[in-house]
């Protein structure tokens, strides 16, 4: 999303886009599930940041969605052609540069596209370090695979030229977004409310190989999908740190520090919960549970605060 | 966590990859840093590739016996389950389940063996055969 800002001559870091989009977040989903366990997310989904981004920095967005693969195809190539850089929604199961262990069938993974190469194309994915290149079918069956989160093609591009923002104005309005959506969605499985629901369905588990999947399925939520769910906290971290830069608001960077220790008790939690899982710890669904409580705990304090800051930002 | 303490264990999931991930400098600064890998993510990862690859080497077994068709056996390779299959495919999942049955399948019309062989993105010849 950076690079499309970028691209089109707005410079911004992936901490500030991810920030100014309040792309900090919780959610547990018991009744969307993959291979029969729950989504858990540690941020909005791709789609949302770009959404939000789009109406606050008036980028002139079009998304696309197609019925057939053909279509979608031949849309592309056009944009392509027009030099247009192109974001693109798939799964990642059918891209073959992705390292195979990693290939689920997940849907919501989104990349950009800058190029055409004969029947190759061009591809900037966050997971490579370097361009990538991937064939047509294969992009194609990627871009319209089915199931939960079903990308049906969709494609966006911007068509208009952002403007350097004010930063103070539209950074306190995405403090405030966030710290909304943690601490005031009226729905038991968002925000610290989610990870209270899901540190008591966590204490429930019994002492089986189930148990073992479903705390898997957590981590694995947590840190590999992106830089990860403690990684999403350091992340927010940066942008604080940067946003209290380039205003001069300070309290920011004092929060900044705050969540960096959050982040680093996901990961001691992370930890502990791989080590039961390879069986070098006895399995302790409790321990765990108190574990993800106090999580809950320690970011509700940490939105509020933030909350209160933002309140009392003069801009 | 700081900078010196980025895992680069090696993370054998991610065949060689690096990873960016977001530590504290000592200028008290968030950055990216390039990590090889965490242990856990490998943990976490190979459990649910072994939990996949069992259900698959079950099915094979099954197979094997006359007890289910290959296609079952490919649904799993394809790390795929009955929910996914079936939207993949548009058929409804009684139906795949009656294809699971050995007689079923081999009696079954080229159109629908040709759906699902594009939704595994297998050849038709291979989504007959199992090895």
């Amino acid at each position: 999303m950076a690079s499309l800002l970028r691209h089109h001559g707005l410079p911004m870091s992936e901490a500030m886009t991810f920030g100014l989009a309040s792309a900090i977040f919780f959610a547990y989903l018991p009744f969307m599930r993959i291979n029969g366990l729950p989504l858990v997310a540690y941020r909005v989904a791709p789609r949302g940041i770009i959404r939000r981004l789009n109406r606050d920095l008036d980028l002139g967005m079009r998304f696309e969605k197609f019925s057939s693969p053909a279509q979608g195809s031949r849309r592309l190539d056009e944009l392509l052609d027009a030099s247009q850089l192109v974001g693109l929604q798939t799964s990642v199961f059918w891209l073959p540069y992705f390292p195979p262990d990693l290939r689920f069938h997940f849907n919501a993974h989104n990349l950009l596209v800058y190029g055409r190469d004969g029947d190759e194309y061009l591809v900037s994915d966050p997971v490579a370090e370097t361009v990538v290149r991937c064939a047509r079918a294969d992009l194609e069956k990627a871009r319209f695979a089915k199931g939960m989160l079903a990308p049906k093609g969709l494609l966006y591009y911007a068509t208009g030229k952002p403007t350097p923002p004010d930063w103070a104005k539209l950074g306190k309005r995405a403090l405030a977004r966030a710290a909304g959506t943690m601490l005031r969605t009226p729905l038991p499985f968002v925000g610290t409310h989610g990870i209270a629901l899901l540190a008591w369905q966590v204490g429930r588990l019994p002492n089986d190989d189930h148990a073992r999947m479903y705390v898997g399925n957590i981590v694995r939520m947590q840190e590999e999908i992106g830089t990860g769910g403690a990684g999403f906290r350091f992340l927010y971290a940066s942008f604080l740190q940067e946003l209290a830069t380039i205003t001069g608001y300070k309290a920011l960077d004092g929060l900044a520090v705050q969540l960096v220790e959050i982040g680093d008790r996901w990961r001691e939690f992370a930890l502990a919960s791989a080590r039961m899982i390879r069986g070098r710890d006895a399995f302790d669904a409790r321990a765990l549970a108190a574990r993800l409580r106090a999580l809950g705990d320690d970011e509700k304090q940490f939105f509020r605060e933030l909350d209160a800051a933002q309140l009392a930002w003069a801009c | 966590m700081r900078e010196r303490d980025v895992p680069q264990e090696g993370n054998a999931t991610l065949a060689g990859h690096r990873k960016a991930v977001y530590a504290v400098a000592d200028d008290g600064r968030v950055r990216l840093v390039a990590s090889r890998g965490w242990e856990v993510e490998e943990i976490v990862t190979r459990q649910a590739v072994q939990d996949l690859e069992r259900l698959a080497r079950e099915a094979r077994e099954r197979a094997l016996a006359g007890l289910t068709s290959p296609l079952e056996v490919h649904m799993y390779r394809a790390r795929m389950d009955l929910a996914l299959l079936s939207q993949t495919t548009g058929l409804w999942r009684w139906r795949i389940r009656r294809h699971f049955r050995p007689q079923v399948f081999a009696r079954l019309p080229p159109a629908l063996r040709r759906r699902y062989a594009d939704a595994l993105g297998l050849s038709l010849e291979a989504l007959g055969r199992i090895d």
